[in-house]
C-alpha cells in the first residue's frame, strides 16, 4: 500500500466515521485542537485503523502522534 | 412539604412518535403490535412485538454523543426533547439550575451482547470502541442524557423491573416534595430488540396465539394467553410549584401519591395484596378516598394470572362501584422498564383531552374483571384524578395519583 493510499483511507474514515471536516484534514492538523478528537475518540481510532489495515495499534503507538503527519507516518510504519 | 407538579411530557413509543400520535392512538385504539419473523427464526415461542422506527439523531447530536448511546437512551433524548419543549425548558435554563435527572431502567441486552460477539471474534478488548461501555451499563439513559443536556443535580437510573418507570417517577416526587431538587426529568426507557426479550419469552408468558397481532394483547379478557414486549421511552418533566409559578409554566398536573410495595413472594408470579397496599399507600399519601378516584390505568400486561390479581386488588380497593378501569397495554403490549412513565403520559394525555382510552381486545371478560369498571370502548369523559398501577419481577409494586391542578 502506496502512502497515497494509505493518506486516503485514513481522510476516508475521519470524514464518514469521525465526521471530521473535510477541509481541515492537512498534514499540519492537530489531532486534538484542530481535529477535535479526545482521548475516547482514540479508542475509536483504533478500531478504525484495524478495520482499514488490519493492524493493532496499542496506547503507547500513539506517544509522540500529535500531527495528523504523524499519524500518517505511524500507520506507514505499522503496515511496512 | 411542597406540591410536586407536571409541566412537560414527552413519548417515544410504538403508537407514536410524539404527544400528538400517541393521543389519537389513544382514542382510536390503534394497536402497535406486529410480528417479527425473525424471532421465529431465532427460537422464540411468541414472535409478537412492538415497534418503533429508530430515530434519527445525526442532525441533532455530535459523534461522540451517539456512540454511547444504545437503542434505550435514544428514545429517551427523543422523548426528552419532546418533554423539555413542552415544559418551555431551554439549555440555558438548564446550564444555570440544578436539574435532576432519575429513569427506569433495567437491561441494555443488546449492546452487552453486540460488544461481547465482538471481542470473542476479534479477541481484543479495546476494538469493541469507546462507547461500548456507556451503552451497556444499565445507567447508560441517565448517565448519557445527563452530559448531553449538563444536567447538575441527582442522577442515577432506577431498576425495578417493570415498575422502573414508575418508581422514577415517584422518586423524583418525593425529593422534590421534600425540597431537595426543584425540577427532575424523570421517565422511562425500553430497549426494543429480540435479544432484550429472549429469555422472558422462554418463561413461556408471551401471547402463545400467533394470529392476529393486533389482537394479541388482550388483557383483562377470559380468552388472554400472554403478553406482547414492547418500548421506546417516555419523559416527564417534574417540578416544584413554586418553579412552575415563577417560571410561567403551563402546569398539567400534580403528583398526589407515591405508593409502593413489595410482595415478599414468588420471583415472577404476583399476588394481590402487594398491588392492593402499594394503591392504598398512594391514596393515603394524597389524602384521597377511593371514590375520588376517576380512572384507573392498570398494569395489566394480559397474562393469565397478572391480570387476574390485579383485578382482584383493584376490587378490594376499590369496590363495586368502582372507577373507569383501562390497560393501554392492550394497543402498546408490555413497555416494560419504561411502561410506568409511558402509562403515566398516556392517563396525562387522558386527563388533557377528557377521554378514557379503551382497554381493546376485552370481549369476555373474566370472573374477576368483570367486576372491575372495565372501558371497552374509546369513553368521552372528564378526568380529574387518576392512578397508574405499575409490578414487576421480585413483587416490586408502585402505584402513582396524579390530579389536574385545583
Amino acid at each position: 500500500m502506496d502512502k497515497t493510499e494509505i493518506i486516503e483511507k485514513i481522510h476516508y474514515f475521519l470524514v464518514d466515521e469521525f465526521e471530521v471536516e473535510e477541509d481541515d484534514l492537512t498534514p499540519e492538523a492537530h489531532l486534538k485542537e484542530t481535529l477535535e478528537l479526545d482521548s475516547l475518540d482514540f479508542v475509536d481510532l483504533v478500531v478504525a485503523v484495524e478495520s482499514s489495515f488490519s493492524v493493532k495499534l496499542v496506547g503507547d503507538d500513539f506517544k509522540g502522534v500529535v500531527l495528523l503527519q504523524d499519524f500518517y507516518d505511524l500507520i506507514e510504519r505499522k503496515i511496512s | 412539604m411542597k406540591r410536586v407538579v407536571i409541566t412537560g411530557m414527552g413519548i417515544y413509543s410504538c403508537i407514536g412518535k410524539n404527544l400528538q400520535e400517541v393521543k389519537e392512538s389513544l382514542y382510536n385504539g390503534t394497536s402497535g403490535i406486529v410480528y417479527d419473523e425473525k424471532r421465529k427464526d431465532f427460537g422464540f415461542r411468541s414472535c409478537f412485538t412492538g415497534q418503533v422506527a429508530p430515530p434519527e439523531l445525526k442532525k441533532l447530536l455530535s459523534r461522540r454523543e451517539r456512540v454511547s448511546m444504545g437503542e434505550e437512551a435514544q428514545y429517551a433524548y427523543v422523548s426528552t426533547l419532546e418533554a423539555l419543549e413542552q415544559a418551555k425548558v431551554s439549555q440555558d435554563y438548564l446550564n444555570k439550575n440544578e436539574v435532576g435527572i432519575l429513569f427506569g431502567n433495567d437491561s441494555t441486552a443488546k449492546s452487552v451482547i453486540e460488544s461481547i460477539d465482538v471481542i470473542r471474534e476479534k479477541k481484543d478488548t479495546t476494538l469493541v470502541g469507546s462507547g461500548a461501555i456507556f451503552k451497556a451499563m444499565n445507567s447508560t439513559v441517565t448517565m448519557n442524557l445527563s452530559t448531553i443536556f449538563k444536567l447538575t443535580g441527582v442522577n442515577f437510573t432506577i431498576s425495578a423491573a417493570c415498575a422502573s418507570g414508575s418508581h422514577a417517577i415517584g422518586m423524583g416526587y418525593q425529593l422534590i416534595k421534600a425540597g431537595m431538587q426543584e425540577m427532575v426529568i424523570c421517565g422511562g426507557a425500553q430497549e426494543l430488540n429480540m435479544l432484550a426479550v429472549a429469555s422472558f419469552d422462554g418463561l413461556g408468558v408471551f401471547a402463545t396465539d400467533q394470529r392476529d397481532a393486533a389482537k394479541a394483547s388482550r388483557p383483562f379478557d377470559k380468552d388472554r394467553n400472554g403478553l406482547i414486549p414492547s418500548g421506546g421511552a417516555a419523559t416527564l418533566i417534574l417540578e416544584s410549584y413554586e418553579s412552575a409559578i415563577e417560571r410561567g409554566a403551563t402546569i398539567l398536573g400534580e403528583i398526589v401519591g407515591y405508593g409502593f410495595s413489595s410482595n415478599g413472594e414468588h420471583i415472577s408470579t404476583p399476588n394481590v395484596e402487594g398491588p392492593s397496599r402499594a394503591m392504598r399507600k398512594a391514596l393515603n399519601q394524597a389524602s384521597m378516598k377511593p371514590e375520588e378516584i376517576d380512572y384507573v390505568n392498570a398494569h395489566a400486561t394480559s397474562t393469565p394470572v397478572g391480570d387476574a390479581n390485579e383485578a382482584k386488588a383493584i376490587f378490594e380497593v376499590f369496590g363495586p362501584k368502582g372507577p373507569h378501569v383501562s390497560s393501554t397495554k392492550s394497543m402498546t403490549g408490555h413497555e416494560c422498564w419504561m411502561a410506568g412513565a409511558s402509562e403515566v403520559v398516556y392517563s396525562m394525555l387522558m386527563m388533557q383531552h377528557s377521554f378514557v382510552a379503551p382497554n381493546i381486545n376485552l370481549e369476555n371478560p373474566d370472573e374477576d374483571s368483570e367486576k372491575l369498571n372495565l372501558v371497552k370502548k374509546t369513553l368521552d369523559k372528564k378526568i380529574d384524578v387518576f392512578l397508574s398501577n405499575s409490578f414487576g419481577f421480585g413483587g416490586t409494586n408502585s402505584a402513582l395519583v396524579i390530579k389536574k391542578l385545583q
